[in-house]
């Protein structure tokens, strides 16, 4: 039935959505960890989205998250002897995350959400003015 | 003689049908709105009609929803870089416009129902 399909559709996108979201939140709270050694320091998370062709005509299709890559952007060095943290040559590394970035890309998920959000709206009151089919 | 309902109906509930299934194409669209690689994909429902209309000799319109060849890809007004043809200003207008034809067509429907209902009890 199609209009399950849709519901699946768009509650797919909805997850993938809130893991994107789920990243960013992650992304901007660690933006500030520092940390002395370069391969323990915090790299920006960021998912991978891939379409699911669900059935044989291919003509609808959810979405998945194939996975939560790391970012490879080289990492803020900072020369800060004072810092705890510094390693012996008093540089400091700061995580690869750009916050502008990130704010950006949050308000593009939350767009995306609440499209899929409407999208599910519209369709269960289609969905209900069908059930009233010959009423009147 | 009796009452052929399909006759009755006429076009309205196929088209109904295929109204129903763009919707579901259209959601798929906006989901996938960041999809890296994904294209967008529509149903020509004006094609789809006259195609019908054309195999048809017998008087009412049968729409087939069935064939994968009725959706058809997108052709974007900005490709992107990363390969997805969702632009989601005009999916957004498609699908409004689409449920919006979805409830004509369900009047239509119910018009002819009301109708029929009419002939059977005989008013």
């Amino acid at each position: 039935m199609t209009f399950r399909h849709i519901a699946q559709i768009a509650g797919s996108a909805m997850n993938a959505q809130s893991v994107r979201l789920n990243t960013i939140a992650s992304n901007l709270a660690n933006a500030q960890s520092a940390s002395g050694v370069e391969s323990a320091t915090y790299h920006a998370r960021k998912p991978v989205f891939a379409a699911v062709m669900g059935d044989p005509t291919g003509a609808g299709a959810g979405v998945q998250v194939l996975d939560v890559v790391q970012s490879t952007e080289p990492l803020r060095r900072a020369h800060e002897p004072d810092h705890p943290l510094a390693n012996e040559e008093g540089v400091v590394f700061y995580p690869n995350v750009n916050t502008v970035a990130e704010m950006t890309d949050m308000m593009a998920a939350s767009r995306a959400f609440e499209t899929n959000v409407e999208v599910m709206a519209r369709v269960k009151t289609m969905q209900q003015s069908l059930l009233k089919l010959g009423e009147g | 003689m009796g009452i052929d309902f399909d006759k009755a109906l006429g076009v309205h509930p196929d088209a109904l049908r295929l109204r129903a299934e763009r919707t579901r194409i259209l959601a798929a669209n906006i989901a996938n709105e960041s999809t890296p690689g994904y294209q967008a994909r529509d149903i020509d429902f004006a094609a789809a009609l006259h195609r019908s209309a054309a195999d048809d000799d017998a008087g009412g319109l049968s729409l087939d929803t069935d064939g994968p060849a009725d959706a058809l890809y997108r052709v974007p007004n900005h490709p992107s870089q990363d390969g997805n043809t969702v632009e989601l200003g005009s999916e957004q207008a498609a699908f409004s416009q689409n449920s919006s034809d979805f409830q004509t067509s369900l009047t239509f429907v119910n018009m002819k129902i009301r109708g029929l209902a009419k002939a059977i009890a005989g008013q």
